[in-house]
């Protein structure tokens, strides 16, 4: 017999399943994994606007006067010094430079911070964080369990948020938002009425993301559906967020980022800052990157027939130098892609990826497949790298 | 939907025999567990196999799934309309998303195959 846990569920999963959505495990939770189909679903994000469900995600609170320092000291791009209401994204690294995970780390008051992890590695943040919590000056609160997290993403996000009954008269704290700012309703600390309203998102459309109380998350829910009809709102489940995230190359974690990875060769160098003082996998990061980082991550279009997935190998006259970190087929551009991690010195040449025992031809091309509207014209016309 | 005019496969797959062809497709129940398929893989005209051999994939975004020949010939021919429209196979499994067909070497196989009414059972309905 197994001993299975039972299995999460978020305030919207009765939705969910009613709606007709796939429900798949995840990260311990029974989560949406499509509800009409993810070619419908992430089109309509790409164009219109999509409302996600991803209060798996674990929220970690840390207040105190100490906990700046702290978490400055844990993570590698720089919180320390950045203004209420900046949202920074980070990885958090082991010793060696590999990556425990990437994640959000929020500014919400003077001494309060969120830090917003990956559902799959929750338990291990929270047990790293725990394992190193100073005996004063520093609290550490998991808020997952009593947090839901609502992303409505796409070029009507905007519209769309602004017509919550909750965010009526703050019009103007909305369009003030930049891309990575937060504003909060309630709190800063947490108060059971919190809601933070965070213009951040894992599709690269412009989108925002609604942590709220429990309670408020199937009205809300129900609100964004029913005020967002006449724009074509629709549910999006987990497939389709995979294929947003995939076409701008935001990373995954357990795909571009583990722990044996580090973030200079996961392309999210530019979240490290090597010179902002002492961190934890800071001293193994330098050493690499002054020996020269040996992984690249880079980006692949299939031109031979047929969808490279994660897992294979990628070789080049026959030597195997990498490996496919994701790899589908793309909803808008319409072709098969792939991101690999491959050894720098390969990473320029011809490539090839092993589909299922035949060698399939790549081209190399641009990062990212496909660019981010997160800033700036939301329906902004895109040149298309591949 | 699982019409009785055809046999059907434990792996989900149908064959309708008209002579010596045969004509085979995905189910409805299938297409609807992949989601929306992106690519097919059809094996080449000329080419014979031995029942139950793989002969090509169909992927959704997410998934890969084997293709099966449900019985042993040579196939005669594909619907190349799958190439530029693999979302055929969601819209019309039964009809217009046939994937190929197979001059069938030995019909006596096709009693091995499920008739309607017990394929409707093997996916619970």
């Amino acid at each position: 017999m197994s001993d299975t846990p039972a299995l999460r569920s978020t305030p919207l999963s009765a939705w969910h399943r009613a709606r007709g959505a796939k429900m798949v495990e995840y990260a311990g939770y029974t989560m949406p994994v499509q509800y009409e189909g993810t070619l419908a679903e992430h089109a309509a994000c790409r164009e219109r606007v999509g409302l996600f469900d991803i209060t798996h995600m674990g929220e970690l609170e840390v207040t105190g006067p100490g906990a700046e320092a702290w978490l400055d000291s844990l993570v590698t791009n720089k919180v320390a010094g950045i203004p209420t209401g900046k949202v920074v994204y980070t990885a958090m690294c082991h010793e060696d430079g590999g990556v425990l995970d990437d994640m959000l780390v929020y500014r919400l008051g003077e001494a309060v911070w969120l830090v917003v992890c990956n559902a799959a590695n929750h338990a291990k943040i929270a047990a790293w964080l725990q394992a190193r919590v100073p005996a004063v000056g520093v609290v550490l609160e998991d808020q997952t369990d009593r947090t839901a997290l609502i992303a409505v993403q796409g070029p009507d996000s905007r519209e769309l948020v602004g017509r919550l009954a909750r965010l009526a008269g703050r019009g103007t704290d909305i369009d003030a938002l930049d891309f990575y700012t937060a504003f909060t309703l309630g709190g800063p600390g947490l108060d059971r009425g919190r809601w933070i309203v965070s213009r951040t998102g894992y599709t690269g459309e412009h989108g925002y993301e609604l942590y709220l109380p429990n309670a408020d998350a199937l009205p809300v829910w129900e609100e964004l559906m029913a005020r967002g009809a006449d724009l074509g709102a629709v549910p999006v489940g987990l497939a389709a967020r995979d294929t947003l995230r995939f076409e701008v190359c935001y990373c995954l974690y357990g795909h571009e980022l583990a722990e044996d990875i580090t973030p200079l060769e996961a392309g999210i160098g530019w979240a490290v800052k090597l010179k902002k003082g002492e961190f934890t996998g800071r001293a193994a990061l330098q050493a690499q990157k002054d020996a020269g980082v040996p992984r690249r991550l880079v980006c692949l279009e299939i031109t031979d027939r047929g969808i490279a997935r994660q897992g294979q190998a990628v070789r080049q006259a026959g030597r195997e130098v990498g490996f496919v970190t994701s790899g589908t087929f793309s909803p808008t551009l319409r072709k098969p892609l792939a991101m690999a991690l491959v050894a720098a010195d390969a990473a320029d040449g011809p490539l090839a990826v092993d589909v299922r025992g035949r060698d399939l031809a790549c081209r190399t091309v641009p990062f990212p497949f496909l660019p981010a509207r997160t800033k700036g014209d939301p329906r902004a016309e895109r040149p298309l790298s591949a | 939907m699982v019409p009785d005019d055809r046999k059907y496969t434990q792996e989900h797959e149908w064959v309708q025999v008209e002579g010596e062809l045969g004509t085979v497709g995905v189910t409805d129940f299938a297409a609807g567990e992949l989601g929306d398929i992106v690519f097919v893989e059809l094996p080449e005209i000329g080419s014979e196999f031995s029942q139950g051999d793989t002969i090509g994939t169909i992927e959704s975004v997410k998934a890969v799934a084997d293709l099966y020949l449900p019985v042993s010939g040579e196939i005669v021919e594909i619907n190349e309309a799958l190439v530029e429209s693999p979302e055929l196979l969601n819209k019309d499994p039964l009809d217009d998303g046939w994937l190929f067909k197979v001059r069938i070497s030995d019909p006596s196989e096709l009693d091995q195959l499920l008739d309607a009414g017990a394929y409707n059972k093997l996916i619970g309905g």
